[in-house]
């Protein structure tokens, strides 16, 4: 049997695709988070971020693509298994349901799934296309000019003078719409749901959990969904309550200095 | 407990029962008064009474599939208040006495729904499919001729153990039914893992578990979703660690079966 065709037609390989694609979203997102919070920093830091990223040219490419691809066959097994599983139950429902043993985030991946998905396409429109709010988006700001150089690890990502693209004003102005805010929150919040049950559960798939440690990766997952939801909370949070100000020099700290009662006029192209 | 339970008065239950003539018919729940009916009844006893009475008045008694009426042969499935083999926990239909409802409860009996089993007639249902997935793969291939000594293939203690908790499974179907997926990985990760644990079903170890998968996913069950629904009903309290032990196996030999070489032999050669 070949490989490939018995991953993407049995129940049990399309579990494992949608694990092992679970997985490397999880790392993306887990990464994603970490490079997002340098937006407490001073701008140079999430500029030159964004500078480095975009200077990888042809690599940013495959690693998007790469995780189109996951997202792709992600959603793909998600419908294909549910629908199987639809039709298993056959032409009868039970006329009383009763849930004995599932956690409250399993019964509800379908739906954190598509919420999830539904802001993922939103989210790129927003800061990668610049098609949902093209007033803010980095190509339409004023360039950035790099104060200090900005080094990570030591590798440097930007040097001192470089102009790059204001991604700290973009990111500022973009979450002082309060409805893209809590947008943002509630996706967030149904992700971190949606791995709550789906780290526990890629474990299962992949066959490495057993009773002897199944609560500490309960455990685990709990610890890892909150501190993930709470630093995502961070950002759009801290900005929308004004807790988290504008660097001081920053286009969108005069942008938002000029309106500052009525926030949302601020992401008004 | 018994004697505290058997001074319990007798009493009366409504049950609402899924009637159904035969399979592609239509179906409706009905409802009969199940009255005087002593603590100390098991739930089938109590059915025989209701049918006794049917059966009085010219009614067609409630068809429902029962046999060893002690909790191993895997026959007696019936969901009761919407979880398969009713309350309590590591019991089967047969085991579950009337004194676990009370009096003027309203009893749901439904049968077990699965496109997987088919119904037969009112709680009868047709779980030809486990036996063809039995049939796949659910056992050991041996030359006959003298037996082979006692004890002359060492098993570790603590792989008897758990191979003797996976063939515990009574092949009941309950699984299924409580799974929001009907699917029956609990049942073929028992059968899987009970002769995968042992030295004598290691020939066959790879071949077993794709076949007896693949069997299943053709009989039309559901996928399962890790909510553990099915190690919660289990009459024998099988855990879903043979789930996980199953994917492992499953994709190791998925994998193993497509990088292993091939061996000349068929070809006429050594
Ligand atoms: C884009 C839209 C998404 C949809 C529609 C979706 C849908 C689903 C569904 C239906 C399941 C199956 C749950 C089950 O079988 O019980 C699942 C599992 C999972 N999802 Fe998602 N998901 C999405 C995005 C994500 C993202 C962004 C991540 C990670 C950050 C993720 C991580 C996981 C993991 C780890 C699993 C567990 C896999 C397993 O059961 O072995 N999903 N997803
Ligand atoms: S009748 Fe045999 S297990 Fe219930």
């Amino acid at each position: 049997m070949n490989l490939l065709v018995s991953l993407f037609k049995t129940s049990i390989g399309k579990k494992f695709l949608m694990a092992l694609t679970g997985l490397v979203m999880v790392g993306f997102v887990t990464g994603h988070l970490v490079g997002n919070l340098q937006i407490f920093f001073q701008p140079d830091r999430i500029n030159g971020y964004a500078h480095f990223l975009q200077a990888l040219g042809p690599v940013l490419w495959a690693i998007r693509l790469f995780l189109l691809v996951c997202v792709a066959v992600h959603v793909w097994a998600a419908v294909a298994l549910t629908l199987e599983s639809r039709a298993a139950r056959g032409p009868e429902a039970y006329a009383i349901k009763k849930w004995l043993s599932a956690t409250v985030a399993s019964r509800y991946m379908r739906l954190s799934g598509i919420v999830v998905l539904a802001f993922l396409i939103y989210h790129l429109a927003h800061f990668t296309l610049g098609v949902a709010q093209p007033g803010t988006f980095k190509t339409a700001l004023p360039e950035w000019k790099m104060l200090e150089d900005a080094r990570e690890f030591g590798f440097p990502l930007a040097a001192k003078g470089d102009v790059v693209h204001d991604v700290y004003s973009m990111v500022f102005l973009g979450f002082a719409n309060p409805v893209v805010s809590i947008f943002y929150i509630i996706a967030v919040g149904l992700l971190s749901v949606h791995m709550l049950h789906g780290i526990d559960s890629l474990f299962q798939t992949i066959g490495w959990r057993s009773a002897k440690w199944s609560c500490l990766l309960r455990k685990v997952a709990l610890v890892y969904c909150i501190v993930y939801f709470l630093g995502n909370l961070a950002i759009p949070g801290a900005i929308l309550t004004g807790i988290a100000k504008p660097a001081v020099g920053t286009y969108a700290a005069q942008k938002l200095a000029a309106s500052p009662a009525a926030t949302s006029s601020a992401v008004q192209p | 407990m018994v004697a505290e339970h058997s001074v319990k008065k007798n009493f009366s239950v409504t049950l609402r029962v899924w009637r159904q003539a035969g399979p592609n018919q239509p179906g409706k729940f009905v409802d009969y008064p199940a009255t005087d009916i002593s603590p100390d009844m098991s739930f089938l006893e109590m059915l025989d009474v209701v049918n006794d009475g049917l059966t009085k008045i010219g009614d067609e008694p409630i068809a429902f599939a029962h046999d060893c009426r002690e909790g191993i042969c895997g026959t007696c499935s019936c969901t009761i208040n919407g979880k398969p083999h009713g309350p309590g926990k590591g019991i089967a239909t047969c085991q579950v006495y009337m004194r676990s409802f009370g009096e003027g409860d309203v009893i749901v009996v439904e049968p077990f729904r699965a496109r997987a089993f088919p119904l037969i007639k009112d709680l009868v249902t047709n779980r030809e499919a486990f036996d063809k997935i039995q049939q796949a793969g659910g056992f050991i291939s041996v030359r006959t001729g003298a037996a082979p000594d006692a004890n002359s293939i060492p098993v570790p203690k603590e792989d008897a153990d758990l191979a003797m908790d996976a063939a515990s499974c009574i092949g009941c179907g309950a699984c299924v039914a409580a799974c929001k997926n009907a699917s029956a990985m609990l049942f073929v990760a028992a059968k899987v893992s009970q002769l995968g644990l042992m030295p004598q079903g290691q020939p066959e170890r790879d071949k077993r578990v794709l076949a007896m998968v693949k069997t299943m996913d053709e009989a039309g069950f559901g996928n399962c979703s890790n909510q553990y629904e099915c190690s919660a009903v289990c009459p024998k309290l099988i855990t879903h660690d043979f789930i996980a032990r199953m994917n492992r196996d499953y994709l190791a030999a998925l994998f193993r079966s497509n990088f292993k070489p091939v061996s000349g032999a068929s070809d006429g050669g050594a």
